[in-house]
Formats: structure tokens, sequence, C-alpha cells
């Protein structure tokens, strides 16, 4: 299988990394699929989530919220609830307004945007349903839920405003009304040589497609919903916050700012997270109430989130609508591309919510070149639960755009849809190449990895099946998706953010200490949830230092034993954070040698580092091994005069520019046109994520990457209904995919380095996500095609793929078969057979 | 009301309120926080434990109707295996990288204990079906339904499937383990 599935490389051209399946181990830590350290305590059961946190004298927090999308609050009388048993608390937004500050955005994407205060619990006004209005603190967490029903609240109901492009409209519903506007911002963007010239001067050679797509709204959905505990120590004024956050050295900061009190006494952890997807890359209303609480009854002070409240009150994902245009040549060569968005930011802004599309904004072009780049988004308020960060950020919604407009083009011009593609993309010898949008992507090679996608899916049987059962009307219909894609991430080049007017930078830290025994400890600022950080960070270390892998003992997650960090989101934890560990490791061995040179009497320079021993050029009798230097670091008995008796180094990495993986996508759907249900058949994927460093961790992050994006394709929609009600409140609503929900993915990989660090790696924890939707949305508008279906909306439910192949309940004419789904079709914008 | 059960070996008696749910028992009540908690609609399947050797969702029984049952949770599960050593299917999931964050993965794990014994021998679309009751979002599913089928395979008596990924270490003991029998 291996040989068959490598024969078609590109020879010479990629350093083709031994497949997971094949190739003998050769030895080095890095690339070895290394099981996990993590997993002893997460098999076992031995955890430590925020939920099973149990402090003496701790208390119950819990919050009531909004039942209505958009009200001003009259009045909220927590006397009843005060007379409860167990109650030692109630405290409505009126309170605490005093303390309770206002939660942060990061993030003002213009000088102009309208950011609206967002007080933890509304005072005035509730703005979405499960904006928080009162908290109740409880003995136990069923005495705090009695209390919240024990709450009077008096609302006057005010229109909801659900749909941004009414938002919009002169005389609208104002979801904040003392600004005048629900128009969070408009931020432009134009490159190259303009795009209604590009389009002009091609005079009649010029074919173009305009297509509108939606992004729906999506619920995050870690398994872990969120939690928060408080423990003070109030003659101090200090505090431990632990919390189910992917960013505590974030968090710390800005609970310092919201609050007032000195960020030196915060002290913030994140323990075992069960999952964040973005989701947990926040700053969230009920951390500020745990600890403004907390701070007020001297007690500690427990929140736990229910599923449903983690549906209304943590951010939700992606809701952008799109209008795309592209044009290009008759032949097909690309001219230029036109984006105008609409974000939907929900009723406020939280950490990056407009930063989210912004980040897409340098995506649309993707791995194509072109003349000309025209962008622009506007950011809309609504009476909804704010969106932030979810699993690609931007990116996703850029990609899907794009790989689905190259389809529609390619229908358009009769071409092969991955013809198109090769005709226009960047070709590997190009590299590195400047982007229309502004970016150097570094390093590529589409044709090698959509080569060695083609062999594995078969691609020349599957189109010959497919014309074969259009020939002979199989009700059954067999589409065939490709999503040829890159993204950026390794968030990010500390300069570059401050140019977009994001308010920290992207470095990361990473700390080693080598023990007297020889053992290492090594902080990091990169924090886990999930992912599998400290065996990733063990082998880097081991494979640098020499050390065995077991000897390495990993710290994150919390500001006092890992002081340093920007934490982890946007596929940033490898290409940051394990470069700056890297390069720690590197002082370590820098000291490391002037001692071992000074205890072996030679020149520094004649004295070699390999496989963990120090020995004199010409003499490898004379030799120490690492641990050796660090017992006798720590007897400082025999230092080099001045020397400080530690070997240990401290690093800050900032990267010099983004990370570029990418890969070919290949599906296949069936799609029963008597039910619409859409079954994937087949799914392949290469992914190019450069060097590897642990191909266990890879292929998992890949595999739940795909997991994500296909239940954007087919399954999952966050629906609000006109009064702004979420009618997709719980898990019986939200269809998160089950294991029979999801295929069997054919994962494949090529190898080609990153230039811009000295790992070679590139990211990899959002590429499966912004990789699988279009190529899983392309398959199915290829089965529908021939049906007059241009622009189906996702999720690809079977009644709306039934609605868009009936009319009037008869199964509409195919317009006859058609190769590669080339149906002769409408570039008119907005005109589509299918959409719903 | 009074109820009496043992949980992980070791026999508790405790007054609780008739609403208490189980999996609050567990957690709050008896301090065995290992089964957590992922939704409160009785779809996630997180909180899953054994119930007198049945796997059910803790969040969908209340104590009281556990009263006099024995409980199995995933702090349990190993002992029941004796030696200190791991169950096959707790050694299976790490093996076969079939978690991630392992908040799913006590629920996961129990739910899959149940099966096994339900069907020594399950195709993997059977494990798929079996498991559905249990969501994780992480996986993609693939690694767990590997490490299913491997469990399953070394309770027959075969030994586990080979990992199928690139680490001699691994590998070879894997091999050892299956010489003899196919992979």
């Amino acid at each position: 299988m291996t040989e068959q599935l490598d024969a078609g490389l590109v020879a010479g051209e990629i350093a083709e990394h031994p497949d997971a399946l094949s190739a003998p181990y050769a030895g080095g830590e890095l690339g070895r699929g290394r099981r996990r350290k993590e997993d002893a305590k997460l098999v076992t059961g031995q955890t430590n989530w925020t939920d099973n946190i149990t402090l003496p004298g701790m208390l119950h927090m819990a919050v009531l919220r909004s039942p209505m999308a958009h009200a001003k609050v009259l009045s909220v009388d927590v006397s009843a609830a005060l007379e409860l048993p167990g109650v030692v608390a109630a405290l409505s937004g009126a309170d605490l307004a005093e303390v309770q500050g206002s939660l942060p955005c990061a993030w003002p994407v213009t000088p102009e945007m309208v950011h609206p205060d967002h007080p933890p619990l509304a005072v005035d006004e509730v703005r979405y349903v499960g904006d928080g209005v009162a908290v109740v603190v409880a003995r136990d967490r069923y005495a705090a839920a009695d209390a919240l029903e024990a709450i009077a609240v008096e609302y006057e109901r005010l229109p909801a405003v659900v749909d941004m492009e009414a938002a919009l409209a002169d005389g609208a519903d104002l979801v904040h009304s003392d600004k005048g506007t629900n128009s969070c911002f408009t931020w432009p963007f134009a490159s190259g040589a303009g795009y209604d010239e590009t389009v002009a001067a091609a005079g009649d050679d010029v074919v173009v497609v305009k297509r509108r797509f939606r992004q729906q709204r999506l619920l995050p959905t870690p398994m872990e919903p969120r939690g928060v505990v408080v423990a003070p120590i109030a003659a101090a004024d200090e505090y431990t916050v632990y919390s189910s956050t992917q960013i505590p050295h974030i968090l710390r900061v800005m609970l310092a700012l919201v609050t007032g009190i000195g960020e030196h006494k915060i002290r913030v952890i994140a323990p075992d997270v069960g999952g964040g997807f973005g989701s947990k890359l926040n700053v969230y209303a009920e951390e500020v109430l745990a600890l403004v609480v907390a701070k007020k009854l001297g007690r500690p002070i427990k929140w736990t989130e229910s599923r449903s409240e983690n549906y209304q009150a943590t951010v939700h994902g992606r809701d952008q609508v799109q209008d795309i245009e592209i044009a290009a040549t008759k032949e097909g060569k690309l001219l230029g591309l036109k984006v105008r968005l609409l974000a939907d930011m929900g009723a406020y802004l939280q950490l990056v919510t407009p930063g989210v599309p912004i980040l897409g904004a340098f995506m649309f072009p993707a791995i194509y070149k072109m003349d000309a780049y025209d962008f622009s988004c506007t950011g809309v308020f609504t009476t909804k639960t704010p969106t932030d960060a979810y699993r690609g950020a931007g990116r996703p919604e850029a990609t899907f755009a794009i790989e689905r407009i190259m389809d529609e083009l390619a229908a358009e011009l009769g071409r092969d849809p991955m013809d198109l593609r090769k005709q226009n993309w960047i070709k590997h010898e190009e590299f590195p190449y400047d982007m229309i949008a502004g970016l150097t992507y570094d390093s590529g090679n589409y044709e090698a990895a959509t080569e060695k996608a083609e062999q594995m899916f078969d691609m020349a049987g599957l189109r010959r099946e497919q014309e074969e059962r259009r020939a002979r009307k199989d009700p059954i219909l067999l589409g065939i998706g490709i999503s040829t894609f890159t993204e950026m991430c390794g968030l990010a080049p500390s300069r570059v953010l401050g140019s977009l007017s994001y308010g920290a930078g992207g470095w990361e830290a990473a700390q080693i200490r080598m023990l007297p025994t020889g053992k290492v400890e090594v902080t990091s600022g990169a924090t886990p949830h999930g992912q599998g950080h400290h065996t990733a960070w063990s082998q880097i270390v081991a494979d640098a230092l020499g050390v065995p892998f077991e000897d390495v003992e990993v710290i994150t997650g919390d500001t006092d034993s890992s002081p340093k960090g920007m934490d982890t989101y946007g596929s940033r934890s490898l290409v940051v954070g394990g470069v700056a560990i890297h390069k720690a490791t590197g002082k370590v061995i820098e000291k490391a040698k002037r001692i071992a040179a000074h205890l072996l009497e030679a020149a520094e320079g004649d004295v070699d580092f390999s496989g963990g021993t120090f020995s004199v050029k010409g003499s490898p009798e004379a030799s120490l091994s690492i641990q050796e230097v660090a017992l006798a670091t720590f007897a400082a008995h025999n230092l080099p005069d001045g020397m400080e008796p530690t070997l240990d180094s401290d690093c800050v990495y900032d990267p010099e520019n983004f990370s570029y993986p990418h890969g070919t996508h290949l599906c296949a759907v069936e799609i029963d046109s008597e039910t619409g249900f859409t079954k994937i058949r087949k799914y392949v994927c290469v992914d190019d994520v450069g060097k590897i460093v642990n191909p266990v961790i890879v292929e998992g992050q890949i595999h739940g990457g795909l997991a994500q994006g296909i239940a954007q394709a087919l399954y999952e929609e966050a629906v609000y209904d006109a009064e702004g009600n979420l009618t997709t409140g719980s898990l019986v609503d939200y269809l998160v995919p089950a294991a029979p929900d999801l295929p069997h993915f054919d994962t494949g990989r090529t190898e080609t380095p990153a230039t811009s660090n000295p790992l070679g790696v590139k990211g990899v924890g959002e590429a499966g996500t912004i990789a699988s939707t279009p190529a899983v949305m392309n398959a199915v508008h290829d089965a529908l095609r021939p049906y007059g279906v241009q622009d189906l909306d996702m999720p690809a439910t079977p009644e709306r793929v039934w609605r868009a192949l009936h009319d009037d309940g008869t199964l509409r004419d195919p317009s006859g078969t058609v190769a590669y789904g080339g149906a002769s079709t409408s570039s008119t914008a907005g005109s589509n057979g299918g959409t719903l | 009301m009074r109820v009496r059960m043992k949980v992980d070996g070791v026999l508790y008696e405790d007054e609780v309120e008739p609403r208490t749910l189980l999996t609050h028992h567990l957690r709050d009540g008896l301090g065995r926080v290992g089964t957590p908690i992922g939704c409160d609609t009785s779809n996630c399947g997180a909180c899953t434990v054994l119930v007198d050797g049945e796997s059910v969702k803790s969040c969908s029984v209340l104590t009281v109707q556990a009263d006099g049952a024995e409980i199995t949770t995933i702090q349990g599960l190993a002992d029941t295996v004796g030696d200190g050593a791991w169950h096959p299917v707790q050694k299976a999931f790490q093996e076969h990288h079939g978690l991630q964050c392992g908040y799913c993965t006590p629920g996961m794990v129990m739910a899959t204990v149940d099966l096994l014994k339900a069907n020594p021998s399950p195709s993997e679309q059977e494990v798929r079906h079996g498991l559905e009751g249990n969501l994780c979002r992480c996986t993609g599913y693939q690694n767990i339904v590997k490490a299913v089928l491997s469990a399953a395979a070394e309770i027959r008596g075969e030994g586990p499937i080979a990992g199928s990924f690139q680490d001699p270490a691994a590998d070879e003991t894997a091999e050892a383990q299956t010489a003899g029998a196919s992979s």
C-alpha cells in the first residue's frame, strides 16, 4: 500500500516523511510516534477538571439569564432567593455595577469601531437570550439552582435584531440604542491592480461568477463546558483563579484590567481543560463575576456551566454572509476576486470578535495567483450570543468561499475543477511567494500533495462511475469534491498583529531547567487543552539535549509556575511555542558546553555535543554527559570564573512569519435523490504540515479537524427564530456528529519543511476543519449540479437537499450527463435553483 | 433518603435528597470525580458508568434508583483487572490515540466495556453504532473505533491489533502480542 501511495511523489522535490503506516523507525525523537504522556491520567479518571476542584468553605455560584433577546430590565428582586436554605448571597447587575467592570475586546479593528460597554451582568438592558441578569451564591449546586427560580425580574420587551441586512437598513431597531447604528465597523482592503479596472481592461475576454454563501452560526461544543473556581485570600487581596480556559496568561492580564485588582495579586491556573476549539480563548462574564463575588464574600466560589448554558453563554462561531465575485479569462486565468462580507458580531464584542473576519481577509485568495483583490467586511450587531474564534476563526469561512467559487467558475468554463486550480495555483518552484493579500508564503508543494491525494482517491475511477450512474439515471447521485487549501496560522509575528491593531504580541515563552539529577523541567506558555503538548515538548527537548523522553517534565497552565506566555489558539503551539523550546535547549547546550570544556580542560571550540554527550575532538574518551554537567553545575565546585551555578535557560520567540500548512482534500458523496440523505463514501486528504514532531498527534489533529469541518457541511447549525430565541439550545437539537455520522478518513502526508522556523514545522490544529467543509460541499454540489443546483446552504440536511432536487414533490429532470459536473449555468449573482 | 451502594469496591451509606442525580452523588457526595458531566440532556455519555455491570448514563439515573447497586466508574475499572494493570480498553485507547482532551474518555471507555461484553467481535460499523450515545469532539472517532477493535481482539485472547503509528517500542510490543494472530 505504501509503495502505491508513494509512487507518484515528485522525486527529489519534497522530503517525504516516512509514512505512519510504513518504514521502520530510524532513531531520534523528532518524527517518532510517541504515545501521549497525558493519557495515563485521562484513561484512569485521575483528572483535574475545573469542576473537580473542591475547596474548604467553597460556595456555588449560578447565573440567572435573560429569557428574552432584547429587553429593558425594570427591576430585579432577589429577596425571596435570600430566604431559601443555604443561600449566601444573591446579587443583581445593579448590585455589582461598581465593581464588575466591562468585558474586554482586544481587537479594535478600526479607530472608529463601535465598542459598546459589556457589563458581565446586565444592568439596564439585556441584549441576547442568555445575557446574565443576576447571580446567586449557595452552599451547593442544587440550592443555587433553587435560588435562581426565586428571583423575580421585570422586563420590558424590546425588538429583537436577528437579521444582519435588516439590522443595517435605515430605521432598523438598534441593539445599542445609544450608538445610533448596528454597524460595528467596516474594514476595507484592496490590493493589486484594482478589481473593477482589471475586469474592464479584460474587455470581452472575461468570465465573472458571483455567489452569495452563508456561513451558518456554529456552537463550538467542547465536551467540557466552562467552569471557574476562585480562591481568595481576602486579607491580602490575593486570588487564585482556576478556569477552564485556553488562555491563563491573557486572562490574568485581562482580569486585572477589568477588576482593578493588581495583576501581581492574581494567579490563574488552567487545570486539565476538556477541549476549547477557540471558545475558551476568551474572557468571560463568569470569570469576572466569580472573582468579584469571591472578593466581596471572602469565600471560594465555584461556577460550572451546564451544556444548555454553554450554548447561550459561550461564544458562537462563524455567522457570515459572503458575497463573492471571481473574474477569469475565458482560458481560465484568474484576474481578480471581490469579497463583501457581513459578519455577525452578536450583541457584544468579546475578546477577538471583530478580528475573526479580518483574519479571513488574508485567506480568500488562498493558493491562487491573481491580479486584483478587493475586500470589505462590515461587522454587525444583532441580539444574539457574541461570536468569536471557533476552530479556524475566519480562515474556514474564506477557504470555503474561494474553494466553492473555484468549482462554480470551473462549471461556468466547462473545465475540470482540479485542472482550473492547477492552472492558477502557485507552483512549487515559485516559493517564497508574495501573495496579493500581502502575505509571503514561505513554502509549499501543491502539486505533490494533489498527485498523492488523487492516487489515494482513485479520481479517474470515481469519475467513470459517476458518468455511468448519471447515464443510467441512478437514484443515488455520486458527487466528487475538491479542496486545495492553505491557511495562515501560527499566530503571529507581533509587528503584524500590531499593524492589524490587535492589543498584544504573538510571541511565546519557554524555560528549561536541568535538575541536579539530570532530569529536565520545561515550562511553556502554550497551554494545552487536549492536544498533547507535554508529549511533543518532551520529544523536542529529548531530541535536542539527548536525554530520555521520560526524563522530561513539562509544566504549563499556571501563571506561577509558567509565568510568561501567550497561550494556545490559531495553531500556534508548535510553530511558536515549540520553536521557543527548541531555542531554549540551544541556550542550555551553549552554557553546558562552556562548563564541560572547563571541566574537561579543553578549549570550548574543541568540544562537540552529540547524543547528550560532550566530548573533546580527537580524544573521545574525554567526555561528560549533559547529566554529569548538570550535577557539576549544581555542586558549583569547579565552574568557570563568574559563571552562575544554574543550567537553565529562558527564551521568548517571536515568529518572523505565519505558518502555511496546505493540502488536498478529496471527498466522494452519495446522495439518495429519494430521501435527500448525503453519505460520505470516501474521504481522502493529503496534508503538508512541514516537519513532523509526532505523527500520532498530527493524525489525531487532522481527524478531529475533519470531523468539525464535515459537521459544518452536513449537520450543525445554530438557529435563532424571529424573536431571537436560540432554538437549538441543547444537544438534543444541535447535531454534534456521533461515530456513525462520520466516515473513515484516508490520510496521507507530504512534507515540505517550513523555511521560516528552525524546526521546519507548520501548524496542524485547524487545517482539517478549514479544508474539509468546502470539499464536502463541492461534492454535494457536484452531485446536484445536473439538477440545476448551484448554491445549497449549509448544512446540507436531507430536507434541504431533497427540496433542492424536487419541484412540487417531483424529482427534477437532470440536464443530462456532464463531464466534470460542468453544466452550463448562469453567472448572475444570486441566481440559484436550489438555495433555501 | 438513605442509600447504600458499592462504588469501585467500597461500600457507602449516605443520606441524599431524592432528586439527587447519581452523577452528582458520585462527584459531589463521594468525590469520585473521574466521571465528568458533559451535558444536561443525556446526549453526550461522558458520565457513563457501570451499574451492576451494565453501562448507564449516570446523569439519567436518580441516586435512589441505584440503591443497593454495585457501581464501577473509570477510577475503579483497572481494579477489576488486578495486578495494577489497566483494563485492555484503557490500554487500547492510549495505544491507538483514541483520546485527545480526554473529557469523553471515561464514558467512552465504560460504554466500550459494556459493548464488548455484549458483542465480543464487533465490526467497525457495529462499534460506531454501539457507541453512538457517546459524543467526542476531538478525535473524529476513527482512533476510538480502532482502539475498540483492538481491545476486543485482546479480550478475545488474540492480543491487541498492531499500532498503526510509527513507534518501534509500541509496535514491537503489539507485534509480539499478535504473533500468530491475524492483524
